[in-house]
C-alpha cells in the first residue's frame, strides 16, 4: 500500500476514483492513513460519509469490510463464531474412521478452518484492509466498550487458538449519525470529522460526477432547490445523497430542467416526510426554489 | 516560543473555552502535525481540529479560539453551519404569578409531625433559604429512572429460548451428545429518561429544586439528558453528571444563560426535538417536561412540537408547580395546547410531590388518561 505524500495528494486520488474532498476530509483521511488511527466521521445521515470509507478502500485498492451496527450486536457477530454445523460433521466421521483418541479430536475441532471471521477478524487478517464500523450509534454500550478494545491494539484473542496480531492495522472509518452520543473513551482514540452539507459549487460539481448524463441546468436547478430546502427548517433536510437521487429520478424522466410539474411528481426522493414534501411544494408554488 | 509550547498553550485556551482537551489529546495534535506542514495554517487547523474536538458543538468554540489564539482564520476551511438553538430576546414579562397568591395549601399539616415531613409538603416556593437547603438533601436522596424496556442483547437464562452456540458447544465437549440444552433471553435495559425543565421567571422558586431532582436522575442514570428551556435551548446533562449536587447546580448554573428569562416553550421544544429528540434523544425514552406553560403569543406552535414529542417518546410526563393547588385548571394557552400529547400531568411544587414524581416515572405500564381539550377538571394522578 503505497501512502499519499500529502493532503492534496490524497485529494486528488479521491478525486480519481470520483469522490470530491474537500481540505479537511483529505487532511483528516490523510493523517488516518499515516497515524494508523481510526477516522470518527459525524455528520447529517446523506453526506457521504459511509461514500467516504468506500473511495478510501478504492484509492488504497484494498478490499472494504463492513460491519453495519445494530442494538444486541455481540461478539459471535463482529468478531468471530465457530461454525457448529462442520464440527459436528467432522465429529462424526472421526467416530465413522474409528479416530478415538480424544486430544487429538479437540485439537483438530478448534482448527482454524472451522472459524467464521465476521468483520473485526477479517479486517484483522486482511492486509491491506479498510474497516468500516457504519452507524456505531445504533448499536448499544456494550458493544463499543468491545470496539474500543479492539481499535485500541488490533488484536483478537481466540482462547481455542490463540492471539490474532493485525500485522498492519486496517485502515478504519467508523461513522455515527448521532442519534446518541458516543462514549468519549472512543472517540479520544480516533481522528473527529465532521461532515456538513456540501455548499452549492460542490454539490453541482458531486451531482455531475455521479450522474454524468444530466445536463447542467437540471444539475445546478437540484443544487439550487436542495441548497433551499436545507434552510426551509425541514424535518429532515435533504442530504447529498438525496440530491443525487432526486437527480437521478429526474434524468430517468428525461428532464433537462427543474419545474414545478416535475418537482412535484419526483419530491419523494428527495424529501422523505409528508409534512416536508407540503411545504417544499408550497413554496415551490410560489416560486421559492428557482 | 517553539511550537509545541504554542500548541500546549493553544489547548489550554480551548479548556478554557470549555473543550475538554487532555494530554493524550494535544500529544495526538503534536504527531498529527508531524506529518503535515507546520508552516501551513489550514494544516495546523485542521489537525487541531481533528485531534482536540469531539462533537459539532465544539467546532464553533474551536474556530472561535483558534482565530483569537493564531491570530488568523483558517485558510481553506469551509463555511459552517452549526445548528444552535436560536436566541430570543427575553420579552417583558407581564401579569405572571408569583406563587405568593396561591392558596395556602399546606401549612395547616399537623404541627405535631416532623419537621422533614412538614416540609416535604410544603410549597417549594415559600421556604426560606436554610429549609430550602434542607428538601435539598431530601431531593438528593431520591433515585429517579425511567421502566425498562426488553433489549436485543440477551444472557444465559434458566428457561426462554434455546442458546445454540452455547449449546453446541457444550455437545462438542461432549463428543457431539446433546446431553444438555442451554437458554437464553432477552435482557432488560433502563429506558432513557430525558427533562425539560423550564427556567423562565415565573418558574425560578422552582427551579433549582428541579435541577437537584434532574442530578438525582443523572446520578442514577448517566444516560439521562437535561435540558432547560428560556429564551434558549441549554443541555446540561455533562454539567449535572458530578457526583456532588452542589458542585453540579454551580455548574449548570454557569453554563444557562439565561436563568428568570421569559420563555418560548414551543420554539425551545422545536429546538429540541430538531438538534436531539428526532435523532434519537426522545425515541422511546420517557419524558419529563417542568412548566407551568405559560406561553406567551401563538400557542399552536406548542401544540404541533407537543404532538410530534409524544410520537417520538414513550411517555411524556408534564409537571407542572401549579397542578393540585386548590382552584387549579389546566387553562394557562399553552398547557391546553399541550395538554392532547400529554400522557401524565402532575405536581410538582413540593418535595413530596417530586417523591411522587421519581415513582411514577419508573412504573412499566400505565394506565393512559388522555386529557382532551376542554376538559379542564383534570387535575392528573397524584
Amino acid at each position: 500500500m503505497d501512502l499519499p505524500a500529502s493532503p492534496a495528494e490524497l485529494a486528488e486520488r479521491l478525486d480519481a476514483v470520483d469522490y470530491l474532498a474537500d481540505d479537511g476530509i483529505a487532511t483528516a483521511a490523510f493523517l488516518a492513513l499515516r497515524m494508523g488511527r481510526p477516522l470518527f466521521v459525524e455528520g447529517e445521515a446523506g453526506v457521504g460519509k459511509t461514500a467516504l470509507a468506500h473511495a478510501l478502500a478504492e484509492v488504497l485498492q484494498a478490499p472494504l469490510i463492513r460491519l453495519q451496527c445494530y442494538e444486541g450486536l455481540d461478539a459471535a457477530q463482529a468478531l468471530y463464531d465457530w461454525d457448529f454445523p462442520r464440527q459436528l460433521l467432522h465429529l462424526r466421521t472421526a467416530e465413522a474412521a474409528g479416530i478415538t483418541d480424544p486430544e487429538q479430536l479437540e485439537h483438530e475441532l478448534y482448527d482454524r478452518r472451522f472459524l467464521i471471521a465476521r468483520p473485526l477478524l477479517r479486517a484483522i487478517e486482511t492486509i491491506p484492509s479498510v474497516l468500516l464500523v457504519d452507524e456505531i450509534d445504533r448499536a448499544d454500550d456494550e458493544f463499543e466498550a468491545f470496539l474500543l478494545e479492539v481499535l485500541s491494539d488490533f488484536t483478537i484473542s481466540v482462547p481455542e487458538i490463540g492471539t490474532v496480531r493485525a500485522e498492519q492495522p486496517p485502515v478504519v472509518v467508523v461513522t455515527s449519525n448521532r442519534t446518541r452520543e458516543v462514549h468519549d473513551a472512543l472517540k479520544r482514540r480516533c481522528l473527529y470529522q465532521w461532515l456538513d452539507y456540501p455548499d452549492f459549487d460542490r454539490e453541482v460539481a458531486v451531482i455531475h460526477r455521479r450522474i454524468p448524463a444530466a445536463s447542467d441546468v437540471l444539475v445546478a436547478d437540484v443544487a439550487r432547490a436542495t441548497q433551499r430546502m436545507r434552510e426551509m427548517d425541514l424535518l429532515k433536510p435533504p442530504g447529498l445523497a438525496e440530491a443525487i437521487d432526486w437527480t437521478a429520478a429526474l434524468q430517468a424522466l428525461g428532464a433537462r430542467g427543474l419545474d414545478l410539474d416535475l418537482a412535484a411528481r419526483t419530491l419523494g426522493a428527495a424529501v422523505k416526510y409528508h409534512e416536508d414534501q407540503q411545504r417544499v411544494l408550497a413554496v415551490a408554488a410560489e416560486g421559492g426554489l428557482a | 516560543m517553539t511550537a509545541v509550547a504554542a500548541m500546549v498553550g493553544f489547548a489550554r485556551t480551548l479548556r478554557a473555552a470549555g473543550i475538554a482537551v487532555g494530554p493524550e489529546r494535544v500529544h495526538a495534535w503534536v504527531e498529527a502535525l508531524r506529518h503535515l506542514d507546520p508552516g501551513q495554517t489550514a494544516h495546523v487547523y485542521w489537525s487541531g481540529r481533528l485531534t482536540l474536538c469531539s462533537g459539532p458543538d465544539d467546532l464553533a468554540v474551536y474556530d472561535a479560539a483558534f482565530a483569537a489564539y493564531f491570530g488568523e482564520h483558517p485558510i481553506g476551511a469551509p463555511r459552517r453551519r452549526v445548528p444552535i438553538a436560536t436566541v430570543i430576546v427575553p420579552v417583558a414579562v407581564e401579569g405572571e404569578p408569583d406563587g405568593s397568591d396561591e392558596a395556602d395549601d399546606t401549612r395547616s399539616l399537623a404541627v405535631s409531625a416532623s419537621r422533614q415531613e412538614v416540609l416535604r409538603h410544603r410549597d417549594i416556593a415559600r421556604l426560606s433559604a436554610a429549609e430550602r437547603a434542607e428538601v435539598g438533601r431530601l431531593l438528593a436522596a431520591l433515585s429517579p429512572s425511567g421502566p425498562t424496556r426488553r433489549s436485543r442483547r440477551r444472557r444465559p437464562a434458566r428457561h426462554g429460548r434455546l442458546d445454540p452456540a452455547r449449546t453446541v458447544r457444550a455437545m462438542l465437549r461432549r463428543g457431539g451428545e446433546p446431553a444438555q440444552l442451554y437458554h437464553h433471553e432477552r435482557m432488560n435495559r433502563p429506558r432513557r429518561l430525558v427533562l425539560l425543565i423550564d427556567i423562565s421567571g415565573s418558574m425560578a422558586p422552582y427551579a433549582d429544586s428541579l435541577l437537584r431532582f434532574a442530578h438525582a436522575a443523572c446520578r442514577r442514570r448517566p444516560a439521562t439528558e437535561v435540558f432547560t428551556i428560556g429564551t434558549r435551548l441549554t443541555r446540561v446533562s455533562r454539567e449535572l453528571r458530578q457526583p456532588d449536587p452542589d458542585q453540579a447546580l454551580a455548574a449548570a448554573s454557569a453554563s444557562v444563560p439565561d436563568w428568570s428569562g421569559g420563555t418560548r416553550l414551543g420554539e425551545q421544544l422545536k429546538a429540541f426535538l430538531d438538534r436531539w429528540g428526532q435523532r434519537g434523544t426522545a425515541r422511546g425514552a420517557v419524558v419529563v417536561l417542568a412548566s407551568d406553560g405559560w406561553e406567551r403569543g401563538d400557542v399552536s406552535l406548542l401544540g404541533v412540537q407537543m404532538a410530534r414529542l409524544h410520537r417520538l417518546a414513550h411517555r411524556v410526563v408534564w409537571v407542572s408547580p401549579h397542578v393540585g393547588k386548590e382552584g387549579f385548571a389546566p387553562a394557562t394557552a399553552g398547557l391546553q395546547a399541550a395538554l392532547p400529547s400529554v400522557d401524565q400531568l402532575v405536581a410538582g411544587n413540593t418535595a413530596a410531590a417530586l417523591d411522587r414524581l421519581a415513582k411514577l416515572i419508573s412504573q412499566e405500564e400505565i394506565s393512559r388518561p388522555r386529557y382532551r381539550h376542554g376538559d379542564a377538571t383534570a387535575t392528573g394522578i397524584g
